[in-house]
C-alpha cells in the first residue's frame, strides 16, 4: 500500500484528511464553514462557554452538517480539576467521549502545565475518555502521555496564536519517532509552510486555527494550507535526500568532453552540474 | 427561590428542575451541559433533578474555539 493512500487512524477511527480545523476566531459560523469546506477537515475543535441565551444559531449546525468528528477541547482550565469538569459538560453537551485536553499554565503564554497535565489525562482516561493532549515539544512528556493511555499526542510547534511556526523541529523528529500514538502538531502554525514542515517532520496531523481564521483571506489560506500539509505528507512519504554541508553533482563527471587549451585564449569550460 | 445560574442570581419555582431551566434558558437543549455546584448533571438526570436553594448552577453551549 502507498503511504500517500494510508488513513490517518486515532482510537480506531479513520480519516482522509490530516488537516484538523480549530474553529476558534472565525469572523462568523458563515465563514467558518466556507473554510471548513474547503480545508477538507474532518476533525474540528469546539469550546464550551457559559450559554449565552441571545446567541444566534450553534456552531454545532455547521459541523453536524459537515459530518466532521467534534473534538471538544478545555480551553481556558488552568487546573487538572477544571479541565476534568469541562471534559465532563463536554462529553454531555457533545455526546462525544474525545476531548482535546488542555491544561494552561501560564496566562501570557499560554504553555501547558505539565504536573496538571498528566493528573487530567490519568483522571479522563479512567473515565473513558479518547484523550488528546496539548502538549510542549518535550518528547518525554509526551511518552507520559502516552504511557498513560492517550490516544494522540498535540505538541505545539510554537505559542497558540503566535504564528512562530516549529521553533524545535529536532524535538518534533525524536517526539515522532519514539510514539506509536499519532503526533499531531498543534499550535503555532502561521502559514502553508509550516504544515509541510510538520508533515516533513514525521507527524501524522496538522491543527490550525488561527492561521486560517484569522488570514485576510480565511478560505484561500485554508486552501493553502489543506495542499501544504498533502505535501508534506506525500514528501515525507517519499523519502527526501540528506543534507549536505557540500555540492553533489547530479550530471556525471564520466564522458566530459576533453578541449585542448589554446594559449592565450583565455576561456575555459566550467559548470558541471 | 433564588439559584446562581452562571453566576449571576435568578429566581425560580420552587420545585423547578435542571431540565425546566434549560428550557427556559436556551429552547431547544442542543449542545448544552449542566453542572451544579461543580458537578455535572447527566443530560438524562435533569428532568428527575430539582434546583437546591442557593446552588451554583453552570450552564454551558458550544462556542468556537480553536485553542484557548
Amino acid at each position: 500500500m502507498a503511504a500517500q493512500d494510508t488513513h490517518l487512524v486515532i482510537a480506531d477511527r479513520q480519516f482522509r484528511s490530516r488537516l484538523m480545523l480549530g474553529t476558534g476566531g472565525f469572523r462568523s459560523h458563515e465563514a467558518l464553514a466556507d473554510a471548513l469546506s474547503t480545508s477538507g477537515a474532518e476533525i474540528c475543535t469546539v469550546a464550551l462557554r457559559r450559554l449565552d441565551p441571545s446567541a444566534r444559531g450553534s456552531i454545532l449546525d455547521v459541523l453536524q452538517a459537515a459530518s466532521v468528528q467534534i473534538l471538544p477541547n478545555t480551553a481556558g482550565c488552568f487546573t487538572a480539576r477544571d479541565a476534568v469538569i469541562t471534559a465532563q459538560l463536554a462529553r454531555e453537551a457533545f455526546e462525544t467521549d474525545w476531548i482535546k485536553l488542555e491544561v494552561i499554565g501560564d496566562d501570557r503564554t499560554l504553555l501547558p502545565d505539565a504536573p496538571e497535565l498528566l493528573v487530567a489525562a490519568e483522571q479522563l482516561i479512567d473515565e473513558g475518555f479518547i484523550v488528546l493532549p496539548y502538549t510542549t515539544d518535550d518528547p518525554v512528556l509526551a511518552r507520559r502521555l502516552e504511557d498513560l493511555g492517550c490516544a494522540a499526542v498535540m505538541p505545539l510547534g510554537s505559542p497558540i496564536g503566535s504564528g512562530m511556526g516549529i521553533r524545535n523541529p529536532y524535538n518534533i523528529s525524536i517526539m515522532v519517532e519514539r510514539a506509536s500514538v499519532p503526533v499531531v502538531l498543534d499550535a503555532g502554525v502561521g502559514t502553508a509552510s509550516d504544515g509541510a514542515l510538520a508533515m516533513e517532520l514525521g507527524c501524522d496531523a496538522v491543527l490550525a486555527a488561527s492561521a486560517i481564521s484569522r488570514a485576510e483571506d480565511p478560505v484561500a489560506m485554508a486552501r493553502a494550507i489543506r495542499l501544504s500539509v498533502e505535501a508534506g505528507w506525500l514528501a515525507r512519504a517519499a523519502g527526501r535526500i540528506p543534507r549536505r554541508l557540500y555540492a553533489e553533482a547530479s550530471t556525471p563527471e564520466e564522458g566530459l568532453p576533453e578541449f585542448d587549451e589554446q594559449p592565450g585564449a583565455g576561456m575555459t569550460p566550467r559548470g558541471h552540474a | 427561590m433564588i439559584v446562581m445560574v452562571n453566576g449571576e442570581r435568578r429566581e425560580v419555582p420552587a420545585e423547578a428542575t435542571v431540565a425546566n431551566l434549560v428550557e427556559e434558558l436556551s429552547g431547544p437543549p442542543r449542545g448544552v451541559a449542566v453542572a451544579i455546584d461543580g458537578e455535572v448533571v447527566p443530560r438524562g438526570q435533569w428532568a428527575a433533578t430539582p434546583l437546591p436553594e442557593g446552588a451554583r448552577v453552570e450552564v454551558v453551549a458550544a462556542i468556537q474555539g480553536g485553542s484557548h
